[in-house]
């Protein structure tokens, strides 16, 4: 449906809207009218609006100015540093370690899930007996607590743990890893188990985006003579294009501030070198258990705006279509 | 149009047929892949933690019970499901209530202003809810809400409720206007519109986005761990990430109480699987 209302930006900047028309006359009741309509449009609104703003808006004003402070979160900030604590969180080379693990995270999230995700829906998708049995498994991970998710994992992967002693029974000791203690290991380690932990997220939404797709088309194709392959790949992923922008939007923003899963599996002293931490871990570490409160919101502000920045980014190149019909559709 | 697509689903259904060899091989592997761990796990809860040691991939040799006996009538398993279940309520109540009003505002109104309120609240997609989490803290603290449910089920609702209103409102618009006339012909006026037709007929679109807003509090991890100081008020995640940094040397009883933790999200998902996957629809593609 390519629709011609204006597009609303995800980022900001509203297009502001044709006003409804204007009644040419106005009797009293209409007056009546056009008032009780104003208080059922705010009485309804103000409670979201109030809840929204102040919990999700206010704080994030809020990190911003206390940034500014060397402040240990015991009574008003008073010692204004400007932007020093930017500063800091840029020349920590356990910070730069985070930012490398996040960019890890990040991209690898998309090149390893995208594909794995893609092939799954495609065969979950199919038509067979058990269907509805197989998907369900296939959601299990990502069902399942972050928290645990990394317990589990962290048990398996300790240097004791099963999956050593697994490997070691199939002959394949050399394979044996300290896989969350050895410092070059442990990020490829939690790459594995996010993926493990959210490919099931993907899949979940390119089977709905699957299921948009007329069935009517694919029959058609295949009255035509493609074969399965040639449907797939010339009917349907096309098709998918939409959902596949959207899933790679949502698992980008993910990547950026992922937290608990990293939090609960990787030991902290590994941590604390950097070897496992992310942007989010940094902030926590140093903000809260720390107290070091002015420089953990600077890393928050650091968060937000690369989250905002790559947001906008994708947004303008690959989503602008996408916006229009489905995460922002203009009502009418 | 999408949210027509999930209000009358395509009802032509494909006689269903055993797929072929292949179709299930790999299906079957994909299910190992996802289950193996899990299902590890729960055994390995019926182990001693000697067996564990002893063989950390075998089977039980002989089965026990005491773990799981022991997470159940020992530990404060109880009181973090009973503390997790009002959280999740309260966020899925609040959610919906405050998405639901919005959204139909948003949808079934004219008005100037309509698109930008709009975009105000889909910006809120942009606020990652790990970024904020100091500041809420704090905010959290001079409001004297730490170590209550409140703490968490505020900033949860919030940062639901821009999803929430993105994935209700096409639902709320797709409702013919035709409906809405002949209730007021009825004499019915908007508001008895919203509660006696277009409600019952969301119903989809509301059980989704409240599963959402559900799950997504019974797992959160973040915001419990640094507003809920005092353990009585722990949440399953906060009790399953103690009682592992508590007992590190009893693995046994790890598996057992990890397990348990997940069974009430399996049996949730399980009932509300095509739930969800149906309400995306409508998300995911115009």
């Amino acid at each position: 449906m390519t629709s011609t209302n204006p597009t609303l930006d995800l980022a900001g900047g509203a297009s502001a809207p044709p006003a409804g028309p204007r009644p040419a006359r106005r009797s009293s009741a209409r007056a009546a009218e056009t008032r009780r309509k104003w208080y059922e449009i705010i009485g309804l609104t103000t409670p979201a609006v109030i809840v929204y703003v102040m919990f999700v808006l206010v704080p994030m004003g809020f990190a911003f100015y206390y940034s500014l402070f060397r402040w240990r979160g015991v009574g008003p900030p008073t010692d204004y540093v400007g932007f020093d604590n930017y500063v800091l969180a840029f020349q920590d080379p356990i910070f730069l370690d985070a930012l490398r693990n996040n960019a890890i995270i990040v991209f690898g999230s998309l090149l390893i899930q995208g594909p794995i995700a893609l092939g799954v829906a495609l065969l979950l998708n199919r038509n067979f007996r058990g269907r509805t049995v197989f998907r369900l498994l296939a959601f299990v991970p990502y069902v399942l607590a972050e928290v645990t998710v990394g317990i589990m994992w962290k048990l398996l992967l300790s240097d004791a743990g099963t999956i050593n002693a697994m490997l070691e029974s199939l002959g394949l000791g050399g394979l044996v890893q300290a896989w969350l203690a050895d410092l070059d290991v442990v990020i490829w380690t939690l790459l594995a188990v996010l993926t493990w932990k959210y490919v099931g997220f993907a899949i979940i939404l390119l089977l709905a985006g699957l299921s948009n797709v007329p069935q009517e088309l694919n029959e058609a194709a295949a009255i035509d003579g493609a074969s399965w392959w040639q449907i797939q790949r010339h009917v349907t992923l096309p098709l998918l294009g939409p959902t596949i922008r959207i899933w790679m939007f949502l698992s980008m923003i993910g990547s950026l501030q992922v937290f608990d899963v990293i939090w609960v599996t990787s030991v902290p002293a590994v941590r604390s070198l950097g070897a496992s931490a992310t942007m989010a871990t940094y902030m926590v570490d140093n903000g809260f258990f720390a107290r070091l409160w002015g420089y953990g919101n600077a890393v928050a502000v650091i968060l937000f705006a690369i989250s905002f920045v790559a947001a906008v980014l994708f947004q303008r190149f690959l989503l602008r279509r996408d916006i229009e019909g489905a995460i922002t559709r203009r009502a009418n | 149009m999408a949210a027509n697509a999930v209000l009358s689903p395509t009802a032509k259904r494909r006689p269903v047929s055993w797929g072929n060899p292949l179709t299930y091989a790999l299906a079957l592997a994909v299910a190992a892949v996802s289950i193996t761990p899990v299902v590890y796990v729960i055994i390995g809860g019926f182990r001693t933690t000697p067996q564990i040691v002893a063989d950390p991939a075998g089977l039980p040799d002989p089965w026990v019970w005491d773990n799981y006996a022991r997470v159940l009538t020992q530990s404060d398993f109880w009181r973090q499901v009973f503390n997790s279940a009002v959280v999740s309520l309260g966020t899925t109540i609040g959610v919906v209530v405050l998405g639901v009003c919005a959204a139909f505002v948003l949808a079934r109104y004219t008005f100037r202003g309509r698109e930008v309120l709009y975009t105000f609240f889909t910006l809120g997609l942009l606020f990652p809810a790990g970024a904020a989490i100091l500041p809420l803290y704090l905010m959290l603290r001079d409001l004297n809400l730490i170590n209550s449910y409140y703490a968490v089920i505020l900033p949860q609702v919030a940062f639901a409720l821009p999803l929430t209103i993105v994935i209700l409102r096409p639902f709320l618009t797709a409702i013919p206007r035709e409906l809405e006339d002949a209730a007021a012909i009825d004499g019915t006026g908007r508001l008895g519109f919203l509660w006696r037709i277009l409600l019952p007929l969301s119903r989809p679109a509301l059980v989704t986005v409240g599963i959402l807003a559900f799950v997504t509090s019974w797992n959160a991890f973040l915001l419990p761990l640094l507003v809920l100081g005092d353990a009585s008020l722990h949440t399953l995640p906060l009790g399953v990430q103690n009682f592992s940094s508590q007992y590190t040397s009893d693995t046994a009883g790890i598996l057992a109480f990890t397990s348990l933790a997940m069974l009430p999200a399996l049996i949730f998902f399980t009932f509300a699987e095509k739930q969800i996957v149906g309400g995306l629809q409508g998300a995911v593609k115009g």
